[in-house]
């Protein structure tokens, strides 16, 4: 029961995003993938999402090839860097959205759902706001709204891309230690993307250190800070030295 | 705020009461001053007369056979705008410079040559034209080829409207709502439709003004035979050619007024959704 990324290659166009990236996480780990811009995190983020595929490689998730599981069966929570709310929607409507997107047979009754909205709007704390619109939002409320919505489909895996990127300082902290008790909570492996090293080992339980579509070093914050493997890890940790 | 000083971004006021003027004149010249040509000498003969010309056999005949032009034309121009801007702007595939360069196509050539192609393919020494006769199948100077003709030149409104707007909107939501589990109809009914559709009223309206205005591309396929294939324009034409002046322009101020309206309702969308056009660049 882990999530396990094998030897994945992804080029897009010419550019070579993704030379061969493997590494194992059990279940439930809150993961960074923490890099540089263009070191390809957010492209391997978007094969696990399902909104790109590999050309090689495998990925294994709870014993399943998950490769082969269509985007919209994966049941993944993805989070997008401008949170990708919808925006002629209420939060309440961007909220229910997956479920009311539903096979018929599957789809909770108008009542049920509502009751769930308003749940996901409490864990979120946000109650009062189910009627306003996403431009009605402060970034932080986007951010949290955003995220309820990846909640409500009951996600098996939750997908983040640079969760706190357009916050200002102060709400990136507030939301951080918030987002990592949620997470605890509900206990659902969770992958984020970051190029900020101090927010991936506050957060995380495992950094995958990337550049240039390779992993650098893969491990606990601690034994990253510890004993960085590469020459390029020690500069990304320590850009002052050189 | 009531100083009377003029502020420093300002031009002397000769030059600013000349350039207004210019401005003004311009205007009144060329865009108010034929309109009003257009209904004065519709009405020159009184408002019966003009109410009379309008309801001559022939011109009811013109103005039946604009309005069934574009309603075939208008869903179907609709149908193809979105699908190609929805295919140009959220998917990436070979082939799609090309296929963005086609659609711009009906802007670039003459109505006129688009018109010609269509006598080519289907006229009587065309390429198709023996085949069509054995079957009895009359396209040329009969209501498929004027469709053809106007479905050619109105082709580009809706996905000329669309590209940019749905360019800028990007493909986050679409992502959002297939990974929420939606289908690629649901993803389209319930997110980019929504987000397109005061764009794309604005497209129709276009290209509902140009499918019932169209001139040269219908003129060379129609066979302008009154009370049977002469569109509106040809139809007004034909009656200024046989001295009918009151008859033409009367017919000629229904379409004017069709052009207004198009307008009032244009500036009304503008004024409804002025962010979204703030967001996005227009004309």
């Amino acid at each position: 029961m882990s999530l396990v990324v094998d030897s994945v290659r992804k080029r897009l166009g010419t550019y070579p995003a993704l030379q061969g990236v493997s590494f194992t996480v059990p279940q439930g780990a809150f993961v960074a993938l923490l890099g540089p811009s263009g070191s390809g995190k957010t492209t391997l983020l978007r094969i696990l999402g399902g909104l790109e595929y590999p050309d090689d490689g495998a990925v294994r998730f709870a014993d399943i090839n998950w490769l082969t599981v269509p985007v919209r069966e994966r049941r993944v929570g993805f989070v997008f860097q401008n949170y990708a709310l919808f925006r002629h929607m209420t939060v309440a409507r961007n909220i229910a959205f997956g479920l009311s997107v539903r096979p018929r047979k599957e789809r909770p009754n108008r009542a049920e759902i509502a009751r769930r909205v308003q749940e996901l709007l409490a864990l979120v704390q946000l109650d009062e706001l189910g009627d306003r619109y996403p431009s009605q939002l402060s970034g932080g409320q986007s951010q949290r709204v955003a995220l309820a919505r990846a909640l409500a489909i009951e996600p098996r895996m939750l997908l983040l891309d640079e969760p706190f990127g357009a916050l200002d300082a102060k709400v990136r902290k507030e939301l951080r230690g918030w987002l990592r008790a949620l997470q605890e909570r509900l206990g659902i492996t969770t992958v984020f993307v970051t190029h900020d090293q101090e927010e991936a080992f506050a957060l995380a339980d495992l950094v995958v250190l990337m550049d240039k579509g390779k992993v650098e070093q893969f491990g606990t914050p601690a034994e990253v800070r510890r004993a960085p493997k590469t020459p390029f890890v020690q500069a990304f940790l320590d850009p002052m030295v050189n | 705020m009531t100083s009377i000083a003029p502020r420093a971004t300002d031009d002397p006021p000769l030059v600013r009461a000349c350039l207004i003027a210019v401005a003004a004149l311009f205007i009144g010249v060329f865009l108010v001053l034929p309109l009003v040509v257009v209904f004065h000498e519709a009405l020159s003969a009184g408002f019966a007369a003009a109410w009379g010309a309008i309801g001559e056999h022939d011109a009811i005949a013109a103005i039946r056979l604009t309005l069934i032009v574009t309603a075939i034309v208008l869903p179907l121009n609709v149908a193809f705008g979105v699908a190609a801007a929805w295919a140009v702007t959220k998917f990436d595939f070979a082939g799609k410079s090309i296929l963005t360069t086609l659609i711009d196509l009906p802007f670039s050539v003459s109505p006129v040559v688009a018109g010609l192609t269509y006598a080519l393919i289907f006229g009587l020494q065309g390429w198709l034209g023996p085949w069509l006769r054995e079957h009895g199948i009359q396209i040329l100077f009969a209501l498929p080829a004027i469709v053809l003709a106007t479905l050619f030149v109105s082709f580009s409104f809706v996905a000329r409207e669309l590209i940019p707007l749905m360019a800028d909107q990007g493909r986050a939501e679409e992502e959002a709502a297939i990974s929420l589990g939606a289908s690629g109809w649901s993803t389209f009914w319930r997110v980019t439709l929504p987000n397109i559709k005061w764009g794309l009223l604005y497209g129709v309206l276009l290209c509902n003004a140009r499918a019932m205005g169209e001139f040269g591309a219908v003129s060379v396929v129609s066979g302008h035979i009154r009370g049977r294939t002469n569109t509106m324009p040809l139809q007004i034409q034909a009656l200024y050619d046989d001295y009918q002046y009151v008859s033409a322009f009367a017919l000629a101020s229904l379409l004017a007024m069709l052009a207004l309206v198009t307008l009032a309702l244009k500036s009304l969308l503008e004024w409804r959704y002025a962010d979204e056009i703030a967001a996005v660049h227009r004309h």
